[in-house]
């Protein structure tokens, strides 16, 4: 079977958009059907087994339980059901037309990728930062150990004859609020890691964030220090685009405008892979419905977007991203070590991450425009770079109004396109 | 007698804190910086929590109420099980605990949800609407007045 890289390949080189969904159900039928309705939409897909919370800290006794119960579960338990259920589960459904990856947020991710190579699974996501700051209380260095273990584990199967994928979650810390320009640095610095670690078929991610030019600006400068720093290793890369994490528009024509948005990013920067949203975001966690409409949404918007822009500008998002990936690499020649030395001395420290192994001393705030700055460097190496305003803590209200600035805007637009409309 | 900026005698201050199996930051961000302006100090031991960790900080710390958030749909069973974890210890059973959010991985099964928590030993439940955030301030509020009426 051809690998996950090489499909996206194939259909990048025809000029079509992938679009992926997020998608993980308790039961291997539901995650079937959820599969199969992924492939039958019209648009060019692959398929996502999204596994649940309590399989990704490795709380498998609870992931048991909840399935003995019937209580809900919010993705599939892949780590429960055992490798020939998943197997029956993907029988007919993965393909070379139509691959899989698992997707997980775990820092400690060894038994989902053995439980994935099990079931015939070879492409999956995450890192040693951005599944483990955002997201819990695992200490920054275990899980680099873990990362470690996991990659090679995964990089063991090319002797099998498998085309082993791996994605970096770092261009989506937290969502919301972080600078692009340390998004970018850290997908690139985890892309370095899974290739110390003996894999050389990456993707790199980047979340929309509020600005579109500010995105773009962003996507091109990964693009750029991508081909400045991983194909001189060999390594095999794609750009994944992630639709906006943040809080997502109450109204449909708000999700779907900024859905559009995303997949414009998306082509216009020349990343052939999107992971959507849905209208459900800013309620639940949506059906499989609702995820093949926001696939087909997303198609559509892609086949009438303009084609890339030239990724090899000056900007200021690539300045802030090389200083930072410059000032990593300069610690030592181990990247997990240089990681975890680089976030002890706030060398890397992410806005608003409450994990005891970031220096919490960063802060950012929107501008007027959407536009993502910092209003506090800490010991990020950044200050012959930006101008930060003058400090001040930032209010529950003002928080919230900036996590709330995308959803308010879509939300305003698609109102005043249709002013008869009510907000529900 | 209770202090002017503190729900205890003592400016135990308040633990935020999200539940086992979940990865939700913001909402923990802004629970802090909400009950920091309502003038009580604040811990935040972020998401993911285990429970012995947070049964542990609860005894540890005697905080004046314990504030967990749950967005990612495994609320109730996680916060069920929490619950009844932390009134087990003679020392947490009167401390306030009140939990907050998406509780379930479906809009139905709203009012069961809130009457098995309240059952198992929660003294509030904020699950996510219109008023919800103000309901939570006006908790605290009564919160910080009843102890200042008792002391």
């Amino acid at each position: 079977m051809s690998g996950f890289a090489d499909f996206v390949a194939q259909q990048a080189a025809a000029g079509r958009l992938v679009v992926q969904p997020r998608m993980g159900f308790a039961t291997p039928e539901e995650m079937r059907a959820g599969l199969i309705a992924t492939k039958s939409a019209a648009a060019t897909t692959v398929g996502t087994v999204t596994v649940d919370s309590y399989t990704r800290v490795g709380d498998l006794a609870a992931a048991r339980t909840a399935l003995r119960r019937g209580a809900g579960l919010n993705g599939y338990p892949l780590a429960t059901h055992d490798a020939a259920t998943t197997r029956r589960m993907l029988d007919g459904v993965r393909d070379d037309t139509f691959p899989v990856q698992v997707r997980h947020g775990s820092a400690a991710p060894q038994h989902i990728f053995a439980a994935s190579l099990r079931a015939g699974l070879d492409a999956t996501e995450g890192g040693p930062v951005s599944y483990c700051l955002p997201y819990g209380r695992v200490p920054l260095e275990v899980s680099v150990r873990n990362w470690a273990a996991a990659c090679r584990l995964l990089a063991r199967t090319r002797d099998l004859g498998a085309r082993p994928h791996l994605e970096t979650f770092g261009g989506c810390m937290l969502g919301q609020l972080c600078p692009p320009g340390q998004l970018v640095a850290i997908s690139v610095l985890e892309a370095l890691f899974f290739r110390q670690h003996g894999l050389d078929d990456v993707s790199v991610s980047y979340a929309q964030q509020a600005n579109a030019d500010q995105d773009r600006e962003a996507v091109l400068a990964l693009r750029r220090l991508c081909t400045e720093l991983l194909t001189p290793l060999g390594i095999e890369w794609h750009v994944v685009v992630y639709a906006y994490m943040g809080v997502y528009p109450t109204t449909d024509e708000g999700a779907h405008g900024l859905l559009a948005r995303a997949a414009e990013l998306a082509v216009t920067t020349g990343a052939p892979r999107l992971i959507v949203k849905t209208v459900a975001e800013s309620r639940r966690i949506p059906t499989v419905r609702e995820n093949v409409a926001a696939l087909e949404h997303a198609a559509a918007a892609a086949r009438s977007a303009a084609g890339p822009h030239d990724a090899t500008a000056d900007s200021q998002t690539y300045a802030e991203a090389r200083a930072l990936i410059d000032a990593v690499l300069g610690l030592g020649p181990d990247l997990g070590d240089a990681l975890v030395t680089a976030f002890r001395r706030g060398l890397l420290d992410i806005p608003f991450c409450l994990h005891p192994d970031n220096a919490g001393r960063s802060r950012s705030y929107l501008d007027a425009d959407g536009r993502l700055r910092w209003a506090e460097l800490g010991s990020l190496p950044l200050r012959h770079l930006v101008g930060t305003r003058a400090a001040r803590p930032v209010t529950s209200t003002e928080l919230l109004g900036a996590l709330a600035f995308v959803r308010h805007r879509y939300d305003r637009e698609a109102l005043e396109a249709s002013p008869t409309r009510r907000l529900t | 007698m209770t202090g002017p900026h503190g729900l205890a005698p003592t400016g135990r201050g308040v633990l935020v804190s999200g539940l086992a199996s979940d990865a939700h930051t913001w909402n923990l961000m802004y629970l802090q910086l909400l009950i920091e302006e309502l003038g009580h100090p604040v811990t935040n031991l972020g998401p993911c929590v285990p429970d012995e960790l947070l049964v542990g900080e609860c005894l540890r710390r005697a905080p004046g109420l314990v504030v967990l958030s749950s967005v990612n749909g495994h609320g109730t069973q996680d916060g069920l099980r929490l619950i009844r974890a932390l009134r087990r210890h003679g020392r947490l059973a009167t401390t306030p605990v009140v939990i907050g959010g998406m509780l379930g991985i479906t809009e139905e099964g709203r009012e069961e949800r809130v009457r098995q928590l309240l059952a198992a030993g929660f003294d509030a439940v904020f699950e996510n609407g219109t008023d919800a955030v103000a309901l939570f301030k006006d908790y605290v509020g009564a919160l910080t007045g009843d102890r200042h009426a008792a002391s």
